[in-house]
């Protein structure tokens, strides 16, 4: 439990450091801050499963997988603000403390041993991006997204309090393991279980936007500044999932029958309303939006199969779908940036990509390779986190749900796409794009796992 | 070693173009492709006709999975392998006189494509296979999209979509399949182990049609056709040689290689149904052609037609069709590369594709008259040609398989020569036009090129013997396995 110590510790010096004006060592030291945490999380790889702070967290080596992905998405986006520096209305120190502090309630999500602890988690996490989202404040279509994913989000969080408080009242316990042996030892549990379970499935399901909860996603997604869109679409969407499988394939797998059908409602319904939206987008970042409704379809499909392959799965889709969404945005800061316009239709629409191919090489290939890993091409990681997403279907035998899902996929190439033809086949305007060396680091960095990912998934696949 | 040298030669190859300058990409990008050539004679000359898989490579890869890194080549592959390697140096010398802006780009994806196509011909494992049918696609939707004609975004991106989702359909089967077998170390995806499958008629009916699917969009089949004469169109020449000489055969290949011996029970229910598409395609793309004016499209639809065949052919399970197709798809891969050639050569010089203007190019141009003669009639099927034997085996097995079926396809000996005639008299013969006033005759690289084509066009039709008994051991296996 060593990443949330020092997260928590850390976090506040860099909070405090922001109060010595001296705003250029903030950036060094939130990085320094993820990479020690990065170290700390894998240091007690080889330890047994263990339990902390009264059996309330726990972690074994899946945990400090998901931790390991979320630290990583963190340190490389946390690389790509030096922004917040140069523009007058930031505030910087605030903004890296609530990022630090957020990834504390993410990885509370990820190692939850006590639905309680969950609670916590996802709070401190939401929260936190309630604040990220509002954080440019001079724009009105960032305040409006805060507001509306504030208000949606605590609704949210209420019907899933309400859910937890369910299960208790049918178990008389929060720990995933006392509700584990509840459900193997009573057959036919009472309808409250079910209920809660339901009502606690919401609350998740919305926090990793899955149809139909995800409305609030493309105005959120669109409104924050991309930089925090890039930290949510990853981050919160790679907790929550860690903390779903955990609750299902843990304490609930007894009522496997119960639930799947829902979720295999659900998991069909997000594929066809985040590809098929998507398609009609003309802004580069609301596709971005709708892609991350479609990703959660295909997590949810391994989590609705729930066979050995679904953890493999899992871990791997989220890292290979972190990186490449993290070059995605990464590229479009740098270009829409570019362009000069501060108004964000311009900035962010699919044409900012024209003729990037001619106006800065790097950017194009770092764009292609994320938008291929994304459509989930050969020799991507995308590509092999789609197949042990099929993978684990097949093993389960829901053959009808993959097919919706492959004719999915088959739509996802066409707006992945439209980003790749604007950088190469479209003509734009002159002149040459300079990125910064740092940014160049990061972005060549998610390209070269990307790819190596690609050839070699084994390396990943057997860790966990 | 050698199949492993197969495809990384090219792959190198292809890096070294890509880092090189723009001037020196051409001579160095057929350098490689001249390396490949002289590996392929060299494996050609040690290959021995049985049905066992020779030069075999195999390393660990993604072993959690059951997946390796295997290949080699038997008696199917040996004839695409050839032509690959035969084919791509000669598209890289067709270009030497068109000058193609960002060249190392432009050189480098052609070989990376000739690497994929390699490896999806030489693959023992089913996964490595899809892999590269897949890789083969990205090199040359670039081709087509960035250096190709006007419509070209709109074009290859239907091919692109088109054919992925084929492609999808095909990974969900082999997925499933996978999850059948069972050895030692848990699952495999050897090619061979899934030949080992007994599955139900149901099953294997599912798994048909998702084959099915992704191979004919490739080749293409009615009614998959809908985006191949349009790229064929729009695309840049060179990317249309590799897409119509090699890389619409990695469909028939497939079919071959994973729906003969894997869903036999499934071709029993469907593959009639399947010819009957295949002849379907024949007779309407062969009408098609006819009424062309666009000598680009026209042989499009030539060779829509013509793997239309091909496909019958396959889809009839005897064994001179089989054969048939492995050596239709090695003649029509030759005739239709040096056709395009001759399009664009006459393209080049008079800046229009369309038959209506040309005229009386015959008159000041004998050489190009003699080579393209020679490969129209190639194509038409004349006797002694390499289209004859290739045809005539077709036939045989369709007609075998059903006779109805086998008249109907046998109208493409008409429709062909109808429409390559047409081709071929009003583009060469007649008064000259305005376009074709000042028409010079071949130069020293563009004959470099029609003359291996020419002298294969002529072998393979007089001793077709030298390349059926490489792949009849194979064949007959692969029959034996399906009629068991």
């Amino acid at each position: 439990m060593l990443p949330i110590i020092l997260l928590s510790i850390l976090g506040l010096l860099v909070l405090f450091l922001g109060f010595q004006k001296s705003k250029n060592l903030l950036l060094p030291a939130t990085l320094l801050v993820l990479v020690l945490t990065l170290i700390a999380n894998f240091a007690n790889w080889n330890d047994a499963p263990s339990l902390y702070f009264k059996g309330m967290l726990f972690e074994n080596k899946l945990t400090m997988a998901f931790s390991g992905i979320v630290l990583l998405s963190a340190l490389l986006i946390a690389a790509l603000t030096r922004g917040f520096i140069d523009d007058e209305a930031a505030q910087p120190a605030e903004y890296y403390a609530i990022m630090l502090f957020s990834l504390v309630g993410a990885i509370m999500m990820i190692g939850y041993e006590n639905l309680l602890m969950l609670f916590v988690g996802v709070e401190i996490l939401s929260v936190s991006m309630y604040v990220l989202t509002g954080s440019d404040k001079r724009n009105l279509r960032s305040n409006e997204a805060a507001l509306k994913y504030l208000l949606m989000g605590s609704f949210a969080t209420g019907i899933m309090l309400f859910g937890m408080a369910l299960l208790y009242g049918s178990t008389g316990s929060f720990n995933l393991a006392a509700l584990k042996s509840y459900v193997l030892t009573n057959p036919s549990p009472s309808p409250m279980l079910y209920v809660g379970l339901l009502m606690l499935l919401i609350g998740m399901l919305f926090k990793v936007s899955a149809a139909p909860f995800h409305f609030w996603t493309p105005d959120v997604y669109d409104g924050a500044p991309t930089v925090f869109t890039a930290f949510m679409s990853t981050i919160v969407k790679t907790a929550g999932f860690a903390a779903l499988y955990r609750l299902l394939s843990g304490s609930f797998s007894g009522v496997y029958t119960f639930w799947w059908s829902t979720l295999a409602g659900i998991t069909v319904l997000t594929l066809l309303a985040g590809n098929i939206t998507a398609v009609y987008q003309n802004s580069f970042k609301r596709m971005m939006a709708y892609s991350s409704i479609s990703h959660a379809g295909y997590l949810l499909l391994s989590l609705t199969a729930l066979s050995s392959q679904s953890q493999d799965a899992i871990v791997f889709y989220s890292l290979a779908y972190s990186l490449a969404t993290i070059s995605a945005f990464g590229v479009l800061m740098i270009v829409g940036k570019e362009t000069g316009v501060r108004s964000h239709e311009v900035s962010e629409n699919f044409n900012v990509f024209n003729g990037l191919g001619k106006k800065n090489p790097l950017l194009a290939f770092v764009l292609t390779v994320s938008m291929l890993s994304l459509a989930g091409i050969p020799l991507t990681a995308g590509f092999w986190g789609k197949f042990f997403v099929f993978s684990s279907v097949v093993e389960r035998g829901l053959t009808w749900i993959l097919v919706v899902a492959v004719l999915m996929s088959a739509v996802g190439i066409y707006y992945y796409f439209k980003a790749v033809i604007a950088a190469y086949m479209r003509e734009g305007e002159a002149g040459s794009i300079k990125v910064p060396q740092f940014y160049r680091l990061v972005l060549i960095a998610t390209t070269i796992i990307t790819l190596f990912f690609g050839l070699l998934p084994d390396l990943l696949k057997g860790l966990v | 070693m050698l199949t492993l040298s197969l495809i990384l030669i090219p792959l190198i190859a292809g890096v070294i173009t890509l880092i090189t300058k723009n001037n020196s990409a051409k001579q160095l990008a057929l350098i490689g492709a001249a390396i490949e050539l002289v590996l392929a004679v060299v494996i050609y000359s040690q290959f021995q006709p049985t049905a066992a898989q020779q030069f075999g490579f195999s390393y660990p890869w993604i072993q959690s999975a059951g997946i390796s890194f295997a290949g080699g080549i038997d008696g199917i592959s040996i004839l695409l392998v050839m032509l690959t390697a035969f084919l791509t140096p000669l598209i890289i010398l067709s270009t030497f006189r068109q000058p193609y802006k960002n060249a190392s780009t432009f050189y480098a994806l052609i070989l990376f494509m000739q690497a994929a196509l390699m490896g999806v011909f030489t693959a023992a494992d089913a996964f490595l296979f899809y892999l590269f049918f897949e890789a083969a696609l990205i090199p040359v939707y670039f081709l087509a999209a960035v250096w190709g004609g006007e419509d070209r975004i709109k074009v290859t991106f239907k091919f692109f979509v088109y054919t992925i989702f084929g492609s999808l359909f095909m990974l969900v089967a082999l997925v499933y399949l996978y999850y059948q077998t069972t050895s030692a170390q848990g699952h495999t995806s050897e090619i061979s182990a899934f030949y080992k499958l007994a599955l139900d008629a149901q099953k294997q009916g599912w798994i048909f049609w998702a084959f099915f699917i992704a191979f004919a969009i490739k080749m293409p089949v009615f009614p998959f056709h809908t985006w191949q004469p349009d790229t064929y169109t729009e695309s840049p020449t060179p990317a249309t040689m590799l897409l119509a000489g090699i890389m619409l055969k990695m469909g028939v290949y497939g079919v071959i290689r994973f729906v003969l011996p894997i869903v036999p029970l499934g071709l029993q229910t469907w593959g009639t149904t399947a010819i009957v598409l295949s002849v379907i395609g024949i007779v309407y793309g062969s009408i098609i052609a006819i009424q062309q004016r666009d000598m680009k499209r026209l042989i499009a639809y030539s060779s829509f037609a013509h793997v239309g065949l091909m496909s019958a052919g396959v889809f009839s399970q005897t064994l001179s069709g089989v054969q048939g197709a492995l050596i239709q798809m090695l003649a029509h891969g030759i005739n239709v590369v040096g056709l395009f050639f001759i399009i664009e050569i006459i393209f080049s010089r008079t800046k229009t594709r369309n038959i209506e203007q040309l005229g009386g190019i015959t008159q000041r141009t004998p050489h190009l008259t003699v080579y393209f003669m020679i490969l129209m009639l190639g194509s038409v099927a004349l006797p002694l040609t390499n289209g004859f034997v290739g045809e005539f085996l077709l036939l045989r097995g369709v007609y075998e398989s059903n006779i109805w079926l086998g008249a109907i396809a046998g109208t493409t000996i008409i429709l062909g020569a109808v429409y390559m005639l047409r081709l071929f008299q009003k583009s060469m013969f007649g008064a000259k036009s305005t376009f074709t006033e000042h028409f010079a005759d071949l130069s020293f690289s563009e004959r470099a090129v029609l003359v291996p084509l020419v002298i294969m066009v002529f072998w393979m039709g007089l001793y077709p013997n030298s390349f059926l008994k490489l792949t009849e051991p194979a064949v007959s296996n692969l029959l034996q396995m399906i009629h068991y």
